[in-house]
């Protein structure tokens, strides 16, 4: 099974390539087959593989499937690694993805680019299983600007609003810009340990760099920033609240379970090289850090469902790189998966309450729809709970391990650790306000405003099996999934990092009491029923404060940082192009012609063939001469 | 014989192409299908008889053949094919055919004299790439340019006569200067050796003194440089792609911008190793400055014939910097670069003739939305905007990344700069893409039954876009034919690191 590795990426590829080459004329039907189809083959076959892998007991198995580029000592090929840490990745990938795949079939069933849809869809998947499969960097720099290029592809998907394009372009040019940082990592790493086959890297770097010193910092930092940028951190997370734009399923796929988890999945690889350098590690975890808290709170003041998700999976995922900043490892990868997991299940919940309203994305415009998406609600209660870390869901596995690990630190425990948990009563705070604002309390939705050309437009929950089977999963593995044990100690067995802490008591009460404090009080905000009158009055009342105004305004918009890129890069570019649209250089090139034909006129006026002329200038000219001579 | 021959085919039918117009307007099209045919399946034969990977082992050149011209200033007819030739002639000939597609329906004014220009233009290409004396390197130099000065104006756009002016003017010019610094060459030949010579390997064996070594070495940078373009000599480019009919810029940016980037790895750095290796710093900033600024500059632009033209400029700055890192990795990555920007160049500029085919403007605030109304089209215009934002599975990735980590190597800042064009090159190029294809629809209502690609065309695209991904999934079959000559010219120019 395992010498069939090639044929993971390989089954959703041919499914783009089919789908593309039917060109939009194939039943929704055979599309659906197709796109669904080869991603679930290559879940059956990562599933066998697995077993294979695991029952084996190998640390690794590689295999090269053909040479790429062999110049001078630069030799890659298309080769894939795997060892726990890729089987992990493969399953969540393969297995997650079909999830979303047999949603996407109910989900996009109306839409008349179906296959183009699946098509991107399967180009996605393929990308992002060469990405985690790679056994070198520039293997693995494939997959990672192919997942972008799809992320590109789907945000944008519903092209004719350009609202969707624009939202697009920012998620391709700013992620770009931290893929440019990882390529320049590439250049750095090849000059000088001469390879870019990651395991003959992560052997070479210890040997040749002691720790701290100027090259690993550089490396590690120069790879931070490709990770940033993907995965959405502080400074580079910009593009993911926009990035929402795309269609739900999308969303889920590529926002929230895989791609953005892209750059965790970089740092635990490549960890050897950032514990060589403990600044750029420090870094990771302060970087997380901030991101956390900034998203924490952001999301708390959205009102678009799917941006208060967003800020979620950055916050996520700020987690995860908290996670590796401290050298938890496997802690990291743990929440990669139950991540995946719920925020999956509450984005695909929330495909189904945008569809069922007639694409509402206002929570505010929602409201008491308990009993008319009861599937809808359930899965955001169980998503939810798991997201909140609430005791023996998923997440509060995950996130418990992260926090005992980042108390563990040395020098900046404490610091880590009350950051790390007043972002979990942030996230208890801002998931069950969305509960709360969705599902209980009064309805304010209005059909004719949702959908002004449907008078009928009834709220009826789409429940139908291809999108109700993986919500159930999804729900499941939510519960459940912390209950899974990633194999990965033995990649991250050379590191000497104990993630096993010494925790009092009473701090780890704290941790575990801190989420369900933040839903009560989100209760008693929004949900409770006097809510409607003395959480809206204190709200706002909130809102009016000059302190609690410039606070909600400065928190929704992210903290300003659009704003702050909007004016000093993307302003100024525009201003630096406009200015030389017709390109200076060209200018002077044709200024020398302009001096060529003014002389060759002006010199035209001397030959007029006029004695007198003639005359004139010969005797100004010997005055000259002459005038010359004497006064010299 | 094989070099003769691919001249031969080609001079002939272009004279018997025009001949043929007497006959049926239709003729002189498929006169010059049949030479091009017939010289690409010469090549080809000689591709696989003579088994090059046996021969590579025991030199660098697969042919070399010579005869006499003008014995008494040692004039010959030099030819050679290496492996980088090969590799050119190969792109020659594919886009030649490809211009041909183009031309195909295009062009239907004094057909016979076009398709005779055209294949003129072509067998100029061949000279050039194969010449090794550098007297007849300089004469297919000038046969290259005058057809392509008559395409550009007499089949032009709007403004012909000021763009095919302008670009005779820089490549005269230019040109001058490459004839100076050659002469000088074959005059410092004779009084080392007592014998004019205009062979490259006897030239290589002139000693040039240090500031004389930098003037020359110049002149043969500025000719080779203006054709490239580099930044600074650029300015002939946009006016001339853009008023070039789609078959003349699918030449210009898919084979003549490679002549230049052949004559600097062929003969400037060879030739003169001290002054170039002094150089290299400044030619390396040049390409990173050329890759940012024309990036920026295509950015503005509204023609978007234009756009494309500044993004090939942008696009040479990394085959530049390859060149200039003087190491195996810059070396094929500039010429991988120069395959698939070949290719896909080409097919952006037919796309957009195609384009101005359709709807009689190449201004991109009047064509928006096209997804809906072509969808063939546009998904093609996809992929090659997608290749060349340097997308890692197509041949524009291979070329740019082995140029930046061969460039990294010698020169870490100007690297570091080019590879922020990476960011550009994509602002502007998702910014053709949302507004011609994206967005709502809205063309001159005149022309708005204009329909979806044609047949030729769809097979024009599908082999240029097989091409690209072959080159991007497998390169190694295009850097193992060019590696031994890479190797041989690297060491002449004293690099190997």
């Amino acid at each position: 099974m395992q010498n069939w590795i090639g044929l993971l990426p390989a089954f959703p590829l041919a499914g783009f390539v089919l789908l593309v080459l039917s060109r939009g004329r194939m039943s929704k039907t055979a599309a659906s087959f197709i796109g669904a189809g080869s991603v679930g083959l290559a879940f059956v076959l990562a599933v066998l593989i697995s077993i294979e892998f695991l029952n084996s007991g190998a640390q690794s198995f590689s295999k090269t499937l053909w040479v790429w580029m062999q110049v001078g000592e630069l030799d890659t090929g298309f080769s894939f690694y795997l060892d726990g840490l890729t089987l992990v990745m493969i399953l969540i990938i393969s297995g997650v993805g079909f999830l979303i795949h047999l949603y996407s079939t109910g989900f996009m069933a109306d839409d008349p680019d179906f296959a183009r849809f699946f098509s991107y869809m399967n180009l996605f998947v393929a990308s992002m299983l060469v990405l985690v499969l790679a056994d070198n960097l520039i293997l693995l720099y494939l997959g990672w600007e192919g997942v972008g290029l799809c992320s590109y592809l789907l945000i944008g998907f519903w092209y004719q609003n350009p609202a969707n394009g624009y939202a697009a372009r920012k998620a391709f040019v700013v992620t770009r810009v931290g893929d440019t940082s990882m390529a320049i990592g590439l250049f750095l790493l090849f000059s000088q340990l001469g390879s870019l086959n990651i395991q003959e890297i992560l052997v070479l770097a210890p040997s040749q760099w002691s720790t701290g010193s100027g090259m690993a910092v550089a490396a590690s930092a120069l790879l931070l920033g490709g990770a940033v940028g993907k995965s959405a951190q502080l400074p580079l997370q910009t593009w993911l609240p926009d990035a929402m734009a795309g269609p739900t399923p999308i969303s889920a796929l590529i926002h929230a379970a895989t791609m953005v988890t892209a750059g965790v999945y970089l740092i635990a690889r490549t960890h050897v090289l950032f514990e060589l350098a403990p600044s750029v590690q420090l870094l990771v975890a302060f970087v997380g850090l901030a991101t956390l808290l900034m998203a924490g709170f952001t999301a708390m003041m959205q009102r678009d469902i799917k941006r208060i998700l967003a800020y979620s999976t950055i916050s996520q995922i700020g987690y995860m790189f908290l996670a590796l900043g401290v050298g938890a490892w496997s802690a990291a990868v743990f929440h990669l998966m139950t991540h995946a997991f719920f925020k999956a299940l509450l984005f695909l919940a929330a495909g189904t309450v945008i569809l069922s309203l007639h694409h509402e994305h206002d929570i505010f415009k929602m409201g008491a729809m308990r009993r008319r998406l009861p599937v809808s609600f359930w899965c955001f209660i169980v998503g939810s709970a798991a997201l909140t870390a609430l005791p023996f869901t998923s997440g509060f596995y995950s996130k418990d391990a992260i926090l005992l690990a980042a108390l563990a630190h040395p020098t900046y425990g404490m610091l880590l650790w009350v950051g790390g948990v007043l972002g979990a009563f942030m996230t208890a705070l801002y998931s069950f306000r969305l509960v709360f604002v969705v599902f209980f309390g009064s309805s304010h939705y209005a059909a004719h405003e949702a959908a002004p050309h449907d008078d009928h437009a009834a709220v009826v929950e789409n429940t139908s099996p291809a999108m109700f089977f993986p919500l159930l999963i999804l729900a499941g593995l939510s519960l459940f999934g912390g209950l899974i044990s990633v194999p990965v100690d033995a990649v991250f067995a050379q590191s000497g990092v104990h993630e096993e802490a010494h925790v009092s008591q009473f701090l780890h009460t704290l941790m575990i009491l801190i989420p369900i404090l933040g839903v009560m009080i989100s209760w008693l905000l929004y949900g409770s029923v006097p809510y409607e009158k003395a959480g809206a009055h204190l709200r706002q009342r909130l809102v009016q404060s000059p302190l609690g105004g410039w606070l909600n305004r400065f928190w929704f918009s992210g903290w300003g940082m659009d704003k702050l890129y909007q004016t000093l890069l993307v302003q100024a570019f525009l201003m630096l192009a406009h200015i030389n649209r017709k390109d200076v250089i060209d200018i002077a090139f044709n200024g020398t012609a302009f001096v060529a034909r003014f002389a060759n006129s002006a010199l035209v006026l001397t030959q007029t063939g006029n004695m007198r002329w003639y005359a004139i200038s010969l005797v100004a000219g010997l005055v000259i001469v002459i005038g010359l001579g004497v006064f010299r | 014989m094989i070099v003769l021959a691919l001249v031969a085919i080609l001079f002939f039918g272009g004279a018997i192409a025009w001949a043929s117009e007497a006959l049926d307007a239709r003729m002189p099209r498929a006169v010059a299908l049949l030479s091009l045919l017939a010289s690409a399946a010469v090549l080809l034969i000689f591709c696989f008889s003579s088994s090059p990977g046996v021969m590579l082992a025991g030199g660098q050149w697969w042919v070399l053949e010579s005869w006499a011209w003008i014995p008494r200033f040692g004039i010959s007819l030099l030819v050679g094919v290496d492996g980088l030739s090969l590799l050119l002639l190969l792109l020659t000939l594919f886009l030649g055919l490809i211009a041909l597609g183009a031309a195909w329906n295009e062009i239907q004014e004094r057909v016979g004299f076009f398709y005779f220009n055209l294949l003129w233009t072509i067998a100029g290409v061949v000279g050039v790439f194969t010449a090794l004396d550098l007297f007849l390197f300089f004469f297919f130099w000038e046969v290259m340019l005058i057809p392509m000065y008559l395409i550009i104006a007499i089949w032009g756009h709007e403004n012909r006569a000021y763009a095919a002016m302008k670009f005779f003017l820089y490549t005269q010019v230019s040109g001058l200067l490459l004839l100076l610094a050659i002469l000088t060459m074959s005059y410092l030949h004779f009084v080392q050796f007592s014998r004019f010579s205009f062979d490259y390997f006897d030239l290589q064996n002139v000693v040039i003194p240090g500031a004389l070594q930098t003037w020359i070495m110049l002149g043969f940078f500025v000719g080779f440089a203006t054709k490239l373009p580099i930044f600074g000599l650029h300015s002939w480019l946009p006016d001339a792609h853009s008023q070039a009919p789609t078959a003349g810029s699918v030449l210009l940016a898919g084979v003549l911008l490679k002549t230049g980037a052949y004559g600097l790895i062929r003969f400037t750095l060879p030739l003169f190793p001290e002054a170039s290796a002094d150089f290299s710093s400044i030619a390396m900033t040049i390409a990173a400055i050329g890759i940012l600024y024309c990036a920026k500059v295509a950015f503005a632009q509204q023609d978007i014939k234009r756009l494309i033209a500044y993004t090939s400029v942008s696009h040479m700055g990394f085959v530049l910097l390859g060149i200039y890192a003087w190491n195996l990795y810059g070396l094929q990555g500039a010429v991988m670069t120069m395959l698939a920007h070949g290719l896909s160049s080409a097919a952006l500029f037919m796309l957009a003739g195609g384009l101005q085919a359709r709807f009689h403007t190449r201004d991109m605030e009047l064509l928006n939305g096209l997804w809906v109304k072509l969808p063939m089209l546009s998904a093609m215009a996809l992929f090659f905007t997608v290749a060349a934002v340097g997308m890692p599975g197509l041949g524009n990735f291979i070329g740019e990344f082995l140029s930046l980590l061969g460039a990294f190597q010698s020169n870490r800042v100007a690297t570091i700069f080019a590879a922020l064009g990476l960011v550009l090159a994509a602002v502007y190029s998702l910014w053709v893409i949302q507004k011609m294809f994206h967005g709502q629809l809205r063309v001159p209502s005149q022309y708005a039954s204009a329909g979806d690609l044609t047949l030729i065309e769809l097979l024009c695209y599908a082999l240029m876009a097989a091409g690209l991904v072959w080159m991007g999934m497998y390169p190694q079959s295009f850097l193992d034919v060019s590696e031994v000559s890479l190797l041989y010219l690297q060491s002449l120019g004293g690099g190997g690191e």
